[in-house]
């Protein structure tokens, strides 16, 4: 693998000269996650025939003089949660560990459509919830720079998969920073569109107004790739934005960041932060400023009630739409008693506690109590308000600064069980990937550096809705003159 | 008698005519076998989508204009939670306090009318069957687009609830927006009733019917309820707030469940759905598709065509009978007997084949034609109704019917005298009757050349001929 490209760019471009071959590609992935994923976990499953029959038929139209995609050649992994036609798509839960979709998500069916070749479905945290995809009914997932260490979640399998050069670019699901925070803690990019900037028919839904299809790759060129083949409004989700990104090409527009206005929140930048993170990401910060950029120091003050009310939403809508998995229509249903002897609302009940875990019940507790009768007012209708109110702050933020900076996680990577077993303080780890969620705004994570010991550190770049751009231009920009996003964990 | 007042509110889903489904492009249809009208957004699939369905939208807004309501502009969607094994996102989603329209009202009666609270539109859940194995479910109606219509409750007696349905089912049938077909589910009432004694303003504990699956059953459930009601407070009892199911062949409601125990919906803006915009150009274009109302109609008809309370009652009832009727009287159709000759022998024959009255073998020209040769005598009564039994049948003309069946009238002289003469030959003493001046003796012999003619004679013709020829042989 050392001297093939490695980057989805590189590769795709190779492909299409006729430099690789397709099945020669997946035959090579195949056998390194075979020989490396067992002690990873990365992958819950490979498709080695669906990839394996996709890239044939790519052979055959390259020797036939045809014109391939803009993927061609690119190995994908998928998150879990996404569905791919025949597949298991078991969201980490054991709810749905027989649940195979009869159809392909909107997301993935565009990067086939653009020639990609998914690869595999990766583990993750169940349905999402979840900050070191520890919370998977199925395997661990370690980080590949350290076996003990935590790979960051949700979307911990496919950062590991990128990391570990597994595969070129890997899709996830960001609620409240499942995509970013994961890539930050494995050394990879990440990046959460905008809301509604990708289709999520065919994501299997944690909060819906804030879930976003995103992907973690090894450059933010290959994350603009990504979001040029997968954005674009669909007719089957009412939420999916009208206009496609075309974002590619901006990349080519600046060898500089000369007049691009970086905020540097102070909330965001500065309490709860471990040190070796804040010195990492400031000397980012002035590297930025050095490329041209002109920092400006701000404020974004309701950025304190962003967990609570982050996890408020979150829950109520993950409640309801968890209130599907009622081991009726699919899905576990319980064999403890005999259904002609029970009611039915005995059988949704055995069947739901035994096919979700306990961070899954937990958050549904919650949820249901943030949105019951006499409650909601006091805790869904206020963290709406709340919400709101941070959607004006950025707005207002976004009409002085074209890209606000902050540490994606407020650590490096923890070590397995190292972190809190009070949920609160477990929350709190969210921070500052919650406001971009809530406000709907695109945000990247990339790697800034690293600590004593080796752990990635991850600068997050946030923009104003709807122009992912800002912050893919801005990543592309710091890594044409940086190393940090090369560095390769020793496998 | 009893000193109390009824109080009586209605809820009633109609189903809005798509289709397709509420959120998903499956096929709306009544029959079907189980679960064959059904998407991955029906069965709520792990990672699908409501999309939603303009048509309905379109037609619930005409449905709320059409009954004076107001069209909010700005409304949502809700999730609506409960578990039950006919419902598979675990959610219905409907409408909470943004609902598409507001106010609007019923005619009930001679100036009476009952206030709407709401329109608000939701998908309908799924069917459940109990059977000895276990509870099968049908998703086939899960999705469905339903309007619901909630009223004030306005209603006083039974008999204004059931006139309540009929008016509520004229306009929204009017309206083009559903069928209303109760024994089919596309319309389904549930009622609230309490009592309070006359003269106070405070209303007493209400009790909520279901299964209230015919107009008729409204009608009986509500009569039952407000004597077991009356007969709870009369011995100094309470009535509870309870949900009561009709149980039409027993005659009897009894207690579903207690409200203590009712569900917290927990009622959510669906984050799958962005809010429902609507702009006053889509309203007036709505409103244009609506058309005359029955009212207007019922109106026109009694001062254009002098008819009475009854036939313009039952003309208005439906769109297509007033279009079939107006078809009539343009096609030269006197309005009196257009209107006889639709309602009670048209429709009740069409009724006995199954057919609609747009499937009508019978062309509107075709009748008007039949009630012209009445008109001018060709036909009587008698043979008018055997050339309209063979319209039925055959779909020619009514001047062709009369050839076929041979039923020209008997008017002229030469043809009717022999017939005449062989009816006095036959009753002698009538015919002496009749000449001695026992005038009604002559309904004897009239009624034997008719049998014999099978009321092919011209009975002015008749008359003059048995008096000539009795006169001229006495």
């Amino acid at each position: 693998m050392s001297t093939s490209p490695t980057t989805a760019t590189a590769i795709a471009k190779a492909m299409r000269n006729g430099d690789l071959c397709a099945v020669d590609i997946v035959q090579a992935q195949l056998q390194r996650i075979a020989s490396l994923d067992p002690e990873l976990g990365a992958f819950c499953s490979t498709f080695d025939d669906r990839a394996t029959a996709n890239a044939v038929r790519l052979d055959e139209r390259q020797k036939a003089g045809e014109s391939l995609g803009p993927l061609a050649g690119v190995v994908i992994g998928s998150k879990d949660n996404l569905l791919v036609e025949n597949e298991l798509a078991s969201a980490g839960s054991r709810m749905l560990s027989t649940f195979r979709a009869p159809f392909t998500a909107t997301s993935l069916q565009r990067l086939e459509l653009h020639d990609g070749l998914l690869i595999g479905r990766t583990n993750m945290d169940e349905f999402g919830m979840g900050s070191t995809t520890e919370t998977s009914a199925f395997q661990k997932t370690r980080n590949p720079f350290g076996k003990d260490l935590v790979p960051g979640g949700s979307s911990g399998g496919s950062a590991v998969a990128v990391a570990a050069d597994l595969c070129a670019i890997a899709i996830g699901s960001d609620t409240g920073g499942s995509v970013r925070q994961p890539a930050a803690l494995c050394g990879v990019t990440g990046l959460k569109p905008t809301y509604g900037r990708v289709p999520r028919y065919g994501l299997i839904a944690y909060a819906s107004s804030l879930d976003c299809v995103g992907a973690l790759a090894r450059t933010a060129e290959d994350l603009a790739l990504w979001l040029d083949c997968a954005s674009g409004q669909d007719p089957a989700d009412a939420t999916s934005l009208p206009t496609p990104a075309t974002v590619s090409h901006m990349l080519a527009e600046r060898s500089d960041l000369k007049g691009v206005r970086i905020g540097v929140p102070r909330e965001l930048n500065g309490e709860g932060v471990d040190d070796e993170v804040l010195t990492a990401t400031q000397a980012a910060v002035a590297q930025i400023r050095d490329l041209g950029g002109e920092v400006i120091d701000c404020a974004l003050p309701s950025a304190k009630h962003a967990v609570p009310a982050y996890y408020l939403l979150a829950t109520a809508e993950a409640a309801s739409n968890l209130a599907r998995y009622d081991g009726v229509h699919y899905g576990n249903r319980t064999e403890q008693t005999d259904p002609s002897q029970q009611s039915s609302i005995d059988t949704t009940t055995q069947s739901r506690s035994e096919g979700f875990g306990a961070e899954v019940q937990l958050r549904i507790l919650l949820g249901t109590f943030a949105s019951s009768y006499g409650y909601s007012a006091q805790f869904y209708e206020r963290a709406r308000l709340a919400r709101r109110a941070l959607q004006r702050e950025f707005a207002q933020l976004f009409e002085r600064c074209d890209v606000l900076l902050s540490p994606t996680s407020p650590t490096a990577a923890p070590h397995f069980g190292d972190h809190e077993e009070d949920p609160l303080a477990r929350y709190m780890w969210d921070a500052l990937t919650v406001p971009a969620s809530l406000a709907g705004i695109p945000a990247l994570s990339m790697p800034c550096g690293q600590t004593a010991d080796g752990r990635p550190i991850a600068l997050q770049a946030m923009a104003k809705h709807g122009h992912d751009g800002h912050v893919l231009q801005l990543a592309h920009v710091f890594q044409m003159h940086s190393q940090h996003h090369l560095r390769r964990p020793q496998l | 008698m009893t000193g109390y007042t009824t109080v009586i509110g209605l809820e009633v889903h109609v189903q809005l005519g798509t289709n397709s489904k509420l959120f998903s492009p499956a096929p709306v249809a009544a029959l079907g076998d189980p679960n064959t009208r059904v998407h991955h957004v029906d069965i709520g699939l792990p990672g699908v989508l409501p999309r939603p369905n303009r048509r309905a939208i379109e037609l619930a807004t005409r449905a709320a204009l059409a009954l004076g309501s107001e069209i909010q502009l700005y409304s949502e969607f809700a999730r609506k939670h409960y578990f039950y094994p006919d419902l598979p996102k675990g959610y219905q989603i409907s409408q909470f306090d943004l609902p598409l329209a507001l106010g609007g009202s019923v005619v009930i009666g001679e100036g009476r009318s009952c206030r709407l609270h709401r329109l608000h539109v939701e998908e309908d859940a799924g069917k459940l069957t109990h059977t000895a194995i276990g509870t099968l479910v049908d998703l086939n109606r899960a999705g469905v687009a339903l309007a619901e219509i909630v009223s004030e409750p306005d209603i006083r007696e039974p008999k204004e609830a059931h006139t309540f349905l009929h008016r509520l089912r004229e306009v929204i049938r009017f309206a083009g927006v559903s069928d209303c077909d109760m024994e089919l589910g596309s319309m389904r009432c549930d009622a609230n009733i309490s009592l309070m004694p006359i003269g106070s303003d405070t209303y007493g504990t209400k009790v909520e019917l279901k299964n209230l699956n015919s107009m008729k059953m409204v009608h009986r459930a509500l009569e039952y309820e407000v004597r077991r009601q009356t007969a709870v407070l009369a011995a100094g009892g309470k009535v509870i707030a309870e949900t009561r199911g009709w149980h039409d062949e027993l005659g009897e409601s009894r207690s579903m469940r207690s409200k203590e125990t009712a569900p917290d919906y927990r009622y959510l803006p669906d984050p799958d759905l962005p809010p429902i915009v609507l702009d006053e150009a889509f309203v007036t274009a709505q409103r244009e598709q609506i058309g005359e109302l029955p009212e207007d109609r019922r109106n026109r008809y009694r001062q254009t065509h002098c008819l009475s309370d009854q036939d313009v009652t039952a003309l208005a009832q439906d769109r297509d009978i007033g279009d079939w009727f107006e078809l009539l009287v343009a096609a030269g159709a006197d309005a009196k007997p257009a209107c006889n000759w639709l309602i009670e022998e048209l429709l009740p024959a069409l009724r006995e084949r199954k057919l609609k009255l747009l499937q009508s073998p019978i062309s509107a020209t075709g009748l008007a034609e039949l009630l012209t040769l009445l008109k001018d005598k060709t036909l009587t009564q008698k043979t008018s109704r055997l050339v309209f039994a063979h319209l039925l049948e055959t779909n020619v003309s009514a001047k062709q019917a009369i050839k076929d069946l041979g039923l020209g009238k008997i008017d002229d002289p030469a043809s009717l005298q022999p017939l005449v003469d062989a009816a006095i030959a036959e009753m002698p003493q009538a015919a002496r009757a009749v000449a001695a001046g026992t005038d009604r003796a002559i309904d004897a012999l009239k009624g034997l050349v008719m049998r014999k003619t099978r009321g092919r004679a011209d009975p002015g013709l008749l008359d003059s001929l048995l008096r000539t020829t009795i006169a001229a042989n006495s």
